[in-house]
């Protein structure tokens, strides 16, 4: 050991090497790994929208599923695509926060409690073996009771029956509103229909929905022991298929005018 | 030196939660699955003896005035580097443990080790001592995430071992054990029962309680 181990220069000397070697190590990491990283990312997105969409097969590659799904960017308010904007760069929760991109929400309209609205979003088209349009899979989010949910609904091509939901990222209770990921309840969404005369009618029902009741078409059962997060999805679902949602350009879609 | 020594004591006898109650904070959140468990484990462990051995070999010049800053440089490195790695090869985990992993650089058992061994011995042992408690941490994280799992929703390693009532089986998942505090009264469990089978762990009490004696005396 030096005499002169405590002494200003060889603090600073230490103190700069371990910084250069360090910083070294970790760019290096950051920068070998980052296409592995950006394709996981990229993978991740479009395993969750094909798993909404009750598409996901794990023996497949997601790349060979996405195949058939093309992106589509629509423009929230007209409800019509969106072609000068370069859908592969587009990050809607950074569109979300930008003013000038997005559009304040009035409390009261604001149901799926989320402030802001980005103007524009990315849609994703199924297409069936023929070409024609099979499933529209449109993303979602909202407050629920601790976190915002954020998933992906997906519609029949005829707009209005759902043919899944699914959320990717949510912080509810496990074993209470976690259960927003259990397949057997998400699986009750299925068949049901989004709209009633031209109004959102969806709704996550308080219990059980009663199958004899003329609304069970438009209801799906509420989660036990997590009323709130039920409130939230039901709240974040009509939100998004509504006015101020998707619905105009779902209109424009069964219009054949997108 | 004693290989089997520096690698095994801090399993059982030593181990850094049951004896020392370090790194309590991830063994409670990470715990409701064996697999995120099993990962966070393997992270903690390998961080841990590489940054053990990499400040053992510098330990001679880092000036006392700012080892712990030293000490913390590299942890955050290595820590850095398993979660980019983390990102990139098991990146659903990665999902699931989020926060946790970048949290290991304020894991008491990692700064505990770099100061109480790393600092004193030449890097093999302290390469072993990191990977020893590296595994003590492992033992307990995985003895609670059996159990949370298990009786939490059913499953070990996400396979389906007792049916759940939900999906048309028997068992009622103990909701509990999904949350964090349970697992904080299942180490105090399993601090007990390891204190009772190795008895030299418990510890003398710093006070005893004497006798009442106001009533003799006033009377």
């Amino acid at each position: 050991m030096s005499s002169n181990k405590e002494g200003l220069s060889r603090v600073l000397t230490v103190a700069f090497a371990l910084c250069i070697v360090c910083s070294v190590v970790v760019s290096t990491a950051a920068v070998l790994l980052k296409p592995a990283q950006a394709v996981n990312k990229t993978r991740d997105l479009k395993r969750n929208i094909l798993m909404a969409a009750g598409l996901y097969d794990p023996a497949l590659t997601v790349e060979e599923q996405f195949e058939r799904v093309t992106t589509r960017m629509v423009d929230i308010e007209s409800g019509t695509y969106v072609s000068d904007v370069d859908p592969n760069g587009f990050d809607p929760r950074a569109a979300a926060k930008d003013p000038a991109r997005s559009r304040a929400l009035d409390p009261e309209e604001d149901v799926a409690k989320i402030l802001r609205r980005s103007d524009h979003a990315l849609v994703y088209l199924v297409n069936d073996e023929a070409g024609q349009l099979d499933k529209v899979i449109l993303p979602i989010h909202g407050y629920g009771l601790w976190s915002t949910l954020y998933g992906f609904v997906a519609l029949e091509s005829d707009a209005n029956t759902i043919a899944g939901l699914g959320f990717y990222e949510h912080g509810e209770t496990p074993g209470l509103g976690g259960e927003v990921d259990n397949p057997r309840w998400k699986a009750l969404w299925e068949g049901k229909q989004a709209y009633r005369d031209g109004q959102v009618a969806i709704n996550v029902a308080k219990g059980a929905v009663n199958p004899q009741s003329p609304a069970a078409n438009w209801q799906v059962d509420g989660l036990s022991g997590a009323t709130l997060t039920s409130r939230g999805v039901s709240n974040l679902v009509q939100f998004w298929l509504g006015a101020e949602g998707f619905q105009p350009y779902l209109t424009n879609l069964r219009g054949g005018d997108a | 030196m004693d290989i089997r020594e520096t690698l095994f004591k801090p399993v059982f006898r030593d181990n850094p939660i049951a004896l020392q109650i370090l790194g309590i904070c991830s063994a409670l959140a990470v715990t409701s699955s064996m697999q995120v468990s099993l990962v966070m484990a393997i992270a903690l462990t390998l961080v841990t003896a590489f940054s053990s051995f990499f400040i053992s070999t510098i330990r001679n010049y880092i000036p006392s005035s700012i080892r712990i800053i030293v000490q913390m440089t590299i942890i955050a490195s290595l820590v850095i580097v398993v979660d980019q790695i983390l990102k990139a090869v098991a990146y659903e985990i990665s999902k699931q443990l989020s926060v946790f992993v970048g949290l290991i650089i304020t894991n008491c058992i990692v700064m505990g080790r770099a100061e109480a061994y790393a600092m004193k011995n030449p890097p093999v042992p302290s390469f072993l001592d990191g990977l020893g408690n590296g595994l003590g941490y492992s033992f307990v994280l995985m003895v609670i995430a059996f159990i949370r799992e298990l009786f939490g929703s059913g499953k070990l390693f996400g396979v389906e071992v007792l049916p759940l009532v939900t999906e048309g089986g028997w068992y009622t998942p103990n909701g509990l054990l999904l949350l964090p505090p349970s697992a904080f009264f299942l180490i105090g469990l399993l601090i007990w029962a390891i204190r009772s089978w190795q008895k030299d762990q418990v510890e003398q009490p710093e006070f005893r309680i004497s006798q009442h004696t106001a009533m003799e005396e006033s009377a």
